[in-house]
């Protein structure tokens, strides 16, 4: 999946170093390094309480990092001004449960990105958000519905086709899958596929699903002792000699995952 | 940077087809103005879309095709694409399969018939929160009972601390507004009574006022702010979170564990803080008509034992449990209507506060009437 092309030779359209993220005493992240190569989808793993959402909510500047830089195509993100702000068109970002407006209808939700774009046409914009409900696998009507009358699932893809209404060239995705049927969480990892590689999208993914981990990610950057300790694609990752690591890699639940992929690839 | 991007488009047309050669970024931006140009186009022959100097092409743009095609197909003609990368024709290919297909709502009923219909339901409705409240009332009455008669069940931790919440911590707040009331009712009693000579009444005045209405429905009022809210907004978001669910699950009635404490920690408290004010309207009351009109803070006193019943009293605070009830009743049923989103929540918590208030302010009035017809 990960192709012919070693890291070295893409474009990091994420590049974080020295990171550190403190919460009182309680360090989260020390010294982190990632980079985020484009067009790739890489997952972002570990324990509960490594600091897998606060890295998302750093990146995309809703934390301030006690220190460290970050750069996301080249803009530093902590920085102020022009340059910063273009970024805002350039990311899209998926909650955990959506994070939809909830005095708005979903086609409203996914609207409002769009009312930023110069010289859109009120209906053009409301096809297009009529566009992404469906792309995202919702029914036409759930348009007209409001945050509070959807499921869970349903809000999660509200929350994507609103994360996708730019054509982003980044989507951070935070926990995509948690909560849905196996059924739901294998449809949107095919979704998440496809979106990105017919938008060229880099997504960053932040999930505790080992089937999706298996399905769609190019790479998978493991946290854990504050730090990224080790990315690399699946292969790499069953070759990793940390305890957890091997735990997680090498687990009965990653054990049946990976037979179901190894099984899906013969096909 | 393309994010800027335009697209330029040129038609050609031959005998045999029609050749469109677009330019440019086709994307969310440029999407609008390209299909204003390509309004115009009539489908009189096979359309061949050529994108070769198309620098990048997002779902907007994709759509705008899609919808070319479609409308290519509904005119009789076909519509062929050119020079297109694998990647444009995946998000295509993507963005034909996801074409929404139009659904028809059921319409809304509109006019007079739309009128009564929601005139009905309001009805409905109202005769329906007032039967539940009344239902709320005798679920409470009723574990009241039993506790009376299991008392080991009872949470006495609970009702200590809701006590020390609903009534402790108001003293402030209903000290300092009796205190201002009793003051103002001085100051603008003393205004009118100079007028006719008749200063002293103002004790009279004053004394009647606070201890029969003011005292006890102004702290009712407070207390319905104050503690309304917080009982919808605690057990609204105990409900939000499931708390409640799990309760039953665990074998433990909410009613006992969650509104019996309250309710009856402000049926508790409630006449104790009416006392209070009642004291400190008086005194905010004499201090004043000392200032004011030279009534001497011991002539105030006799004058007051004198010329004011202790049934006035009595009067007031009778109706302390009544408002203690109201208030604890429409909170706790209040946060027991919240939704699983944090919007209801709090549109019931504010809702709650707006209900008390005015069912405190209804039962005043019936009170009134009631006192007045019994000759008290």
């Amino acid at each position: 999946m990960s192709g012919a092309v070693t890291p070295a030779e893409r474009e990091a359209v994420i590049r974080v170093r020295g990171l550190k993220n403190q919460f009182g005493n309680h360090v989260v992240h020390e010294d982190l390094d990632l980079d985020v190569y484009r067009g790739e989808i890489l997952g972002v793993v570990g324990g509960s309480g490594t600091g897998k959402s606060v890295l998302l909510r750093t990146i995309t500047g809703l934390q301030t990092p006690a220190a460290g830089e970050i750069e996301v195509f080249g803009v530093d993100v902590l920085a102020r001004g022009a340059g910063r702000d273009s970024l805002d068109d350039r990311w899209g970002v998926m909650f955990q449960d959506g994070a939809l407006f909830s005095s708005l209808t979903v086609r409203e939700n996914i609207e409002v990105p769009m009312k930023a774009v110069p010289g859109l046409a009120p209906d053009i914009r409301r096809e297009l958000a009529d566009l992404k409900i469906s792309m995202v696998g919702l029914p036409y009507l759930a348009g007209d519905l409001y945050p509070s009358e959807l499921s869970g699932g349903m809000r999660k893809r509200a929350g994507l086709a609103r994360a996708l209404a730019l054509d982003p060239e980044i989507v951070f995705l935070d926990e995509p899958t948690a909560g849905l049927d196996p059924i739901g969480a294998a449809a949107f990892d095919t979704l998440i596929r496809n979106l990105s590689q017919s938008l060229g999208l880099t997504v960053f993914l932040v999930t505790h699903d080992l089937d999706t981990l298996y399905a769609i990610c190019d790479r998978i950057a493991v946290l854990s002792e504050r730090r990224v300790l080790v990315t690399g694609s699946l292969d790499d990752m069953l070759e990793v000699d940390d305890p957890w690591v091997r735990e997680y890699f090498h687990g009965p639940r990653a054990r049946a995952a990976f037979a179901d992929s190894e099984a899906g690839r013969g096909d | 940077m393309a994010e800027q991007g335009r697209i330029e488009l040129d038609l050609s047309e031959t005998a045999t087809e029609a050749v469109l050669r677009l330019s440019g970024v086709l994307s969310v931006r440029t999407v609008s103005p390209l299909r204003d140009r390509l309004s115009a186009l009539n489908f009189d022959r096979p359309l061949v879309v050529d994108l070769a100097s198309v620098e990048r092409i997002d779902t907007a743009g994709a759509w705008l095709l899609a919808e070319l095609e479609a409308r290519a197909t509904a005119n009789g003609a076909s519509l062929a694409l050119r020079n297109a990368g694998d990647t444009t024709m995946q998000l295509l290919d993507n963005v034909r399969q996801a074409r929404p297909q139009r659904e028809e709502r059921p319409p809304a009923p509109r006019g007079v018939r739309a009128l009564l219909d929601q005139t009905g339901r309001a009805v409905v409705g109202t005769a329906g929160y007032f039967a539940d409240l009344t239902g709320f009332l005798g679920l409470f009455l009723a574990r009241l009972a039993r506790l009376l008669r299991h008392p080991s069940q009872f949470r006495l931790t609970a009702l200590v601390a809701h006590c020390e919440d609903v009534g402790l911590r108001a003293v402030p707040i209903v000290a300092l507004m009796s205190f201002l009331i009793g003051v103002v009712l001085a100051f603008q009693g003393s205004e009118q009574l100079r007028q006719f000579g008749a200063e002293v009444f103002v004790v009279d005045l004053i004394a009647i006022s606070v201890l029969r209405e003011l005292g006890i429905l102004l702290t009712a009022i407070i207390v319905a702010g104050r503690t309304a809210s917080a009982f919808t907004a605690a057990i609204g978001s105990m409900k939000m979170r499931e708390e409640i669910d799990a309760m039953r699950t665990l074998g433990l009635d909410p009613a006992v564990m969650l509104f019996v404490p309250r309710i009856l920690a402000l049926l508790l408290m409630l006449p104790i803080l009416g006392l209070i004010a009642d004291f400190m309207g008086l005194f905010g009351g004499a201090l004043m008509a000392w200032l004011e009109l030279g009534i001497s803070p011991s002539m105030f006193v006799t004058r007051l034992i004198e010329g004011t019943g202790v049934g006035h009293l009595f009067v007031g605070l009778v109706k302390a449990p009544a408002f203690a009830l109201i208030i604890g009743v429409v909170g706790c049923h209040a946060g027991m209507q919240v939704k699983g989103n944090a919007e209801s929540l709090g549109r019931m918590t504010s809702g709650a506060v707006v209900a008390a208030i005015f069912a405190v302010i209804l039962a005043d009035a019936l009170f009134s009437v009631f006192f007045a017809k019994v000759g008290i």
